[in-house]
Parts: C-alpha cells; sequence; structure tokens
C-alpha cells in the first residue's frame, strides 16, 4: 500500500517537473511548483504513517512546507505582477534582463 | 511476455477493488494535474489546481492526518489558489486561447520526467523498506498542536517571522512607486 502513495507522489512531481519545463506563462510555472509541493508532502505524510508512525515528525513537516509554500506563491505572485507592469506580459522567454 | 503483462493487469485490477477510494482521488489528482500543466487557457489550469488540491487533501485524509487536510483545504484552495486566480485577472488579456502557453520544449520536457519517474519508481521497488506496523497516535491534530508547542517550537516561530517577511516583501515589491 505505501507503494502506491510514493508511486502516486512520484507521478505528481514528474507532472510538476513537465509543467516547470514547459510553461511560458510565468504563473503557470508557480502553479507547477505547487503541484510538485503536494508530491514532497505526500511523501513526507506516507513515510511518517507506514515508516515512523510512533511520532508526528512527518506531517509537522509537511505544516512547514505548506506555510513555505504559501510564503513563496505570495512573492512569486508580487514578482509576477511586478513583471507584468515593466515588461507588459509575464512570458518568461522574454524576460532575460539577469542573462548574461 | 504477454502473460506476464496479463498477471500485472489482473494484480492492478485486483488493487483497485480492494482499495476503491484510493484510485478515485488518485485519478482525479493526476488527470487534473495533467490538465494543469498540458490545457491552453490558464484560467482553467488554474481551476483544475483547485481540483487536483482537493484530491490530495483526500489522500491526506486516507493517510490519517486529518488536521494536514484541513490545513490543505484552508490554505491551498482557500489562499494560493485565490492569489493564482488574482493574479491571472490582473494579467488578462494574455490568458486568452491564441497564445501558446508551452515553450518548445515539450519532447526534451516528457524526456526528463519520464526519466525522473522511472528512476523514482525503480529506486522506491528495489529498496528495503522497515514498514511498523503500529498505528498512528489516537488523537492525531492534538499531539500535532504539543509538538509544534514543545519540540518544534523554534521553527514554529522562524516560521511564522519568514511568513511575516513575506507579507511585507509582497507589500513593498508590489507597490507603486512615486514618480
Amino acid at each position: 500500500m505505501m507503494m502506491a502513495y510514493l508511486a502516486l507522489a512520484a507521478i505528481l512531481f514528474a507532472i510538476g517537473i513537465f509543467g516547470v519545463l514547459t510553461r511560458r506563462n510565468a504563473i503557470g510555472i508557480l502553479m507547477s511548483l505547487e503541484l510538485m509541493f503536494n508530491a514532497v508532502n505526500i511523501n513526507l505524510v506516507t513515510f511518517n504513517k507506514f515508516i515512523a508512525p510512533e511520532g508526528l515528525t512527518g506531517q509537522i513537516f509537511a505544516i512547514f512546507v505548506v506555510v513555505v509554500a504559501a510564503a513563496e506563491a505570495v512573492v512569486g505572485l508580487a514578482i509576477v505582477l511586478l513583471l507584468y507592469r515593466n515588461w507588459k506580459g509575464v512570458d518568461i522567454d522574454n524576460i532575460n534582463i539577469m542573462k548574461w | 511476455m504477454m502473460e506476464n503483462f496479463g498477471t500485472s493487469l489482473g494484480l492492478f485490477w485486483e488493487f483497485i477493488k480492494a482499495n476503491p477510494i484510493f484510485c478515485l482521488l488518485a485519478f482525479i489528482t493526476i488527470l487534473s494535474a495533467l490538465y494543469v500543466v498540458t490545457l491552453r487557457n490558464i484560467f482553467h489550469c488554474a481551476i483544475f489546481l483547485v481540483l487536483a488540491l482537493f484530491g490530495v487533501a483526500g489522500i491526506y485524509i486516507l493517510l490519517g492526518a486529518e488536521f494536514l487536510a484541513a490545513v490543505q483545504v484552508l490554505i491551498y484552495v482557500g489562499a494560493v489558489s485565490i492569489l493564482m486566480i488574482f493574479a491571472i485577472m490582473l494579467t488578462a488579456h494574455l490568458a486568452s486561447k491564441r497564445i501558446s502557453q508551452n515553450n518548445e520544449q515539450t519532447g526534451i520536457a516528457i524526456f526528463a520526467s519520464a526519466g525522473f519517474l522511472m528512476v523514482s519508481l525503480g529506486s522506491f521497488a528495489y529498496s528495503i523498506w522497515r514498514v511498523q506496523t503500529t498505528e498512528l497516535p489516537e488523537n492525531n491534530t492534538l499531539e500535532i498542536g504539543k509538538l509544534l508547542m514543545t519540540d518544534f517550537v523554534l521553527p514554529f516561530e522562524v516560521v511564522s517571522i519568514v511568513l511575516l517577511a513575506a507579507m511585507i516583501g509582497a507589500i513593498v515589491l508590489a507597490r507603486r512607486e512615486k514618480s
């Protein structure tokens, strides 16, 4: 049964990798990142239940991951709005000002 | 080869019959995650992201993490996806269907993600897990509250400072500068 949860998390993470690599819209990339965070959280809770059920460390780490993901989404979307204001678009192929 | 495939298909069918709720939730989650990364209209992607996050909340309930499921629904479905929809609305005319949302790296991206999937599934299959038979503590939420106030009190405080910094940072970034 544990393998099924791990496989689900791996599939979700692979879908997230695909989204991050192919999306052109910055908001799309942030959404794929959220999928990857969720895959990691499923893994943490699964290991908590099946490998170390005497404590709740995995669930607490998952809560911290959720909080940090929320902070990341807030700052990321603020940056997206700033990009939209300055470049008139959120297509990250065009935003290469920091590219050497 | 053929009968090997047949037996694995039979095992899969047995698994579905044994765990119908898990299979339904996993199917919903994976299908909507695929829609999130492939649909052209970015607003539909956000809606399917909400569905995928609900599916993950159901998986948490199956895993005996009720508090985490509530946190998932409140923070992800209630806050993060609403933020995403706000950002899509504020960048509205980019969300039309005519603009292609994907770049030209689709082939290599499929290769990379499928490679990651194969490596991780293979390493799961060949590792030896020491699966415990004991159950999680009965009163999950109570235990989490106690742990957050005793063993994990320092990360708890640090994470609140992280949230405060993110909030101030977002306000400073998104504020219009006076010219």
